[in-house]
């Protein structure tokens, strides 16, 4: 077991400024998400804990000792690609054997040893039977177990893993998801693991890290990320949003055609500022009560399951205001298409942009 | 810059569409099978068939003496020997050109790629040529060789240097695409699994590019072999010293001893069937690997 | 260097440094060779070697032919291809890897093979005698030999670019009622051009300086049938390396110059498959 340290992490290919000024701790036994938009610089950050790439400047620490400049060969981390890399002229066996078998004769276990090592391996991720069949012969779920056997063939202190369920479909990629989750339950080894997938991250993770354009975001656990998002885009990102923009001036966002109460923010006056509200936060309301509700005409509902998205164009403004409501309270308002009503938001976070 | 030597990694060849439409442009294309055949016959398949025949005109006999007489012996001696030095070296630096090329990004990356290339637009008369300017006794480092009583121009390691121009981007340009095509990560997984060096290579560089790295090996041996132009020029043409195979068949042939160069020349042809014989073999497995990847 | 190593794989230091210690020797310094000795010749006397009637003469031959040639190939290649990949036939097979014998056969094997085959008396000289048209030792007997040498590079470049050819877009013209002929010249053939020139360049740059299948067929008689090369070759046996290094040093900016071209319109035709999405 093995806590991380990022510090200070920098790191350009050429004109591209791939990680800025990355500080992150990630603690024993921790389950940890990168997630991001492609190109936010989530693999980079990956590879360079694995040692798989140098930071221009900075330093990576494990548990609390520099590792910056050793390779990634005396790391002792378990890598499992994003295509999973696996080497195609072997068969399973000897694709997880691989990093037993190239170890200095006096470190290497003997080859009873390396078998028993992976046949108990082939059992964990349920492919015993396997051992003599080529990449080729395996589907893609039994192909990405296979690269994390052989990743942990090695007992790495740390499991990295590179949008490990990115290439499978959907009902696998759920089933996987558990299964790493109890292996790392059981194994409680350091795991961090790279992902475009907010749902994926939520569901698996301990800690989120949310990256955008090499920078973090924000991390946390994920009921604090989806809750209270440190920013628009982080908010954008985990969900849906309506962004409000608008001018912060007496504990008010004044929008057009509303006033809106924004508590906490008493000390600003007359600043940009954006408010993120959820289509589930907004209500709708027939009649004007009160400045915070603005003027909207209904353009378009359609319900998923027992939520039903109301999309609105606002009066005042020539934004679009997306509304979740549940069966009971839609049936009840009986709205029609065309309709003009009034909007409220329930709750609101407002963000200074550059604060 | 010899497009057709290498194997296609193309995974739609095993999409190939065999069968045109019948009915319709069916006696256009039998037309178009017709002069297509009786063009490949004039240029290729009979001169192939005409070597042999030539080749055994006067008997077994006159074409066993004819491979197995002294000249003959110490030509084919030289041309293995020549073969021998050229091979190993270029493989070496076939490896290593594309090694650098496809793992790693640098400033200047195409440029040795064209450089690489380079050898095969240059007539190997003027191949031979350089290395006559560079090493004869008028040249720029042949006064420095001549003191120390070696010489380079009119003799083996003239032949040799000549070769391994001629021959030099073979092994490359046989590795760049197949290498490419496999892209890194194989071997970063191996290095991240705590393989050096080494071990990466032989275990998992080397399985992934030993189809290429053959045929490439058997293209460079067959062009060292068969090469002529530059040879004619940097040997001395001394009977039984610096007399390769094509030079030799040369000589029988303007001595009017056709069916001896003949013979010579067919134990050359018999090596250019089996490159070619290999190359079908590459090709169908390619074709099976991309069908099986398909699955 | 070290910035732009992308990742952390062993070797780059010692195989980029052996490949560049590597081509220096052996081709870089060497070629340069041709340069500094035309350098040193001066211009008037190098200007006097190169419009000399002779080398004249054998540049105008040498470009004739491999222009002819490369020409032939380019119609052959094209149809040769189109049957490889879109007709069935017996021993096609056999054909298509037969494409690749100029390759693979010692130019000097071509040579006198494909002299005993073209001369006067040969198995298929004999048939153009009568009509009075001699092939071996004359300029057609050149081309023959090029063509051999060019043959498999049109079909080679072409025969992928049919082979992935989008089936669609024929049956797509041939439902807009296009005939067999147009659903060819303005839907296929302009995807092949580029292939098509890029294998006719190639083709003719080989034919430029192909020396060892030529020799033998050509004659090698001087203002007729002597090719550049041969010219090359015929001065340096008579250590008139001066005469030889000009004449060389042309040669190589010309298929410099080929070479180039080549690329450029490589790269061009990318980069407009690129745009065209």
């Amino acid at each position: 077991m093995m806590s991380i340290q990022i510090r200070r992490v920098s790191k350009r290919f050429g004109n591209f400024l791939a990680l800025q000024n990355i500080d992150l701790e990630i603690s024993d036994g921790q389950l940890v998400a990168l997630l991001g938009p492609s190109g936010s610089g989530k693999t980079t950050l990956l590879r360079i804990i694995a040692g798989l790439e140098r930071p221009d400047e900075g330093a990576v620490l494990f548990d609390g000792k520099d590792i910056t400049d050793v390779h990634v060969r005396h790391r002792k981390v378990g890598f499992v690609f994003q295509h999973y890399a696996l080497f195609k002229h072997m068969t399973v066996f000897e694709n997880i054997a691989f990093g037993l078998k190239v170890r200095k004769r006096r470190e290497r276990p003997s080859s009873s040893e390396i078998k028993r090592t992976v046949d108990k391996l082939l059992s964990l991720v349920k492919l015993e039977g396997f051992a003599n069949r080529y990449p080729h012969q395996l589907s893609g779920g039994q192909r990405q177990r296979v690269a994390l056997a052989r990743a942990l063939a090695v007992k790495p202190r740390i499991l990295l893993l590179d949008e490990p369920f990115g290439a499978l479909d959907a009902k696998v990629r759920k089933e996987l998801r558990r299964w790493l989750r109890r292996l790392h339950d059981e194994y409680r080894m350091t795991t961090v693991f790279v992902t475009h997938d907010q749902e994926e991250a939520l569901d698996v993770a301990d800690k989120i890290v949310i990256m955008n354009k090499g920078a973090i975001e924000q991390i946390g656990p994920p009921d604090e990320v989806y809750d209270e998002p440190a920013s628009p885009f982080v908010y954008d990102f985990l969900g849906s949003v309506n962004l409000f923009h608008g001018r912060l001036a007496d504990g008010k966002l004044k929008l057009k055609g509303a006033e809106i109460d924004v508590p906490g923010h008493f000390g600003a006056s007359n600043v940009e500022a954006v408010g993120c509200v959820r289509p589930h936060q907004l209500s709708i309301e027939r009649e004007k009560n009160g400045g915070d509700s603005f003027r909207a005409t209904v353009q378009y509902c359609r319900s998923i399951g027992p939520d039903v998205f109301i999309e609105l164009a606002a009066a005042e403004s020539d934004k679009y205001v997306e509304v979740q409501l549940n069966k009971e309270e839609f049936q009840k308002l009986n709205l029609k298409k065309g309709e003009t009503v009034f909007v409220r938001p329930r709750e609101m976070r407002v963000f200074i942009p550059g604060h | 810059m010899h497009p057709s030597l290498e194997t296609s990694v193309d995974t739609n060849s095993s999409k190939r569409r065999r069968g045109a439409k019948a009915g319709a442009g069916g006696g256009i294309n039998t037309l178009l099978i017709g002069i297509a055949l009786l063009y490949l016959s004039m240029l290729l398949f009979v001169p192939l068939v005409a070597i042999f025949v030539k080749a055994f005109e006067k008997g077994f006999g006159v074409y066993w003496a004819a491979i197995t007489e002294s000249d003959a012996l110490s030509a084919v001696r030289l041309t293995l020997f020549v073969t021998a030095i050229v091979v190993p070296l270029n493989t070496l630096f076939g490896i290593a050109a594309a090694w650098a090329v496809t793992k790693f990004h640098f400033r200047g990356k195409q440029v040795l790629v064209s450089l690489v290339e380079l050898p095969f637009s240059v007539s190997p008369v003027i191949a031979g040529l350089i290395f006559v300017l560079l090493f004869s006794p008028g040249g720029v480092l042949g006064p420095w060789f001549v003191e120390h009583g070696l010489n380079i121009i009119f003799s083996v390691p003239g032949i040799i240097i000549a070769t391994i121009f001629v021959t030099l981007p073979f092994v490359a340009r046989e590795l760049i695409p197949v290498l490419e095509a496999r892209g890194g990560s194989e071997e970063e997984a191996a290095v991240s699994l705590g393989a050096n060096g080494w071990q990466m290579f032989w275990r998992v560089t080397l399985p992934n590019m030993k189809w290429g790295l053959l045929y490439g090996i058997i293209l460079c041996s067959a062009r060292s072999i068969g090469e002529f132009g530059a040879v004619s020029v940097v040997s001395g043409r001394i009977r039984g010293l610096t007399n390769t195979m094509p030079l030799h068949v040369e000589i029988l042939y303007n001595e009017y001893q056709f069916s001896a160069a003949f013979a010579v020349a067919s134990l050359m042809s018999i090596l250019a069937v089996i490159t070619l014989i290999m190359k079908s073999f590459m090709e169908w497995k390619t074709e099976q690997r991309a069908n099986r990847e398909v699955h | 260097m070290k910035k732009n190593r992308s990742h952390v794989l062993p070797g780059f230091g010692l195989s980029l440094g052996f490949a560049i210690f590597y081509l220096s020797l052996i081709v870089l310094i060497p070629l340069s060779m041709v340069f500094i000795e035309t350098a040193q010749l001066g211009w008037d006397e190098w200007f006097r070697i190169v419009t000399s009637e002779r080398v004249i003469h054998s540049y105008k031959i040498s470009f004739g032919t491999s222009l002819a040639a490369a020409g032939i190939n380019a119609v052959f290649g094209l149809i040769v291809a189109w049957v490889l990949v879109r007709c069935t036939f017996p021993g096609k097979r056999l054909l298509d890897a037969l494409i690749d014998l100029p390759f693979a056969l010692p130019t000097a094997v071509a040579g006198i093979t494909l002299t005993t085959l073209y001369s006067e008396n040969g198995w298929i000289g004999q048939f153009f005698a009568p009509l009075n048209i001699k092939i071996a030792f004359t300029p057609l007997g050149i081309t023959v030999a090029l063509i051999f040498i060019g043959l498999p590079f049109v079909v080679r470049m072409v025969q992928p670019v049919l082979q992935n050819l989008d089936k669609e877009v024929e049956e797509a013209a041939e439902s807009l009622g296009a005939s067999r002929f147009q659903t060819f010249r303005k839907v296929i053939f302009p995807e092949l051009l580029p292939a098509l020139l890029s294998g006719f360049s190639l083709a003719f740059a080989r034919g430029l300086g192909e020396y060892g299948s030529v020799v033998f067929i050509a004659g090698n008689m001087p203002m007729k049938t002597e090719i550049a090369p041969l010219l090359i070759m015929t001065k340096l046996e008579q250590f008139d390396y001066a005469g030889a290094t000009a004449i060389a040093s042309v040669m190589l900016v010309i298929s410099f110059v080929c070479l180039i071209l080549i690329n450029l319109f490589q790269i061009w035709c990318r980069k407009d498959r690129l745009a065209k999405g």
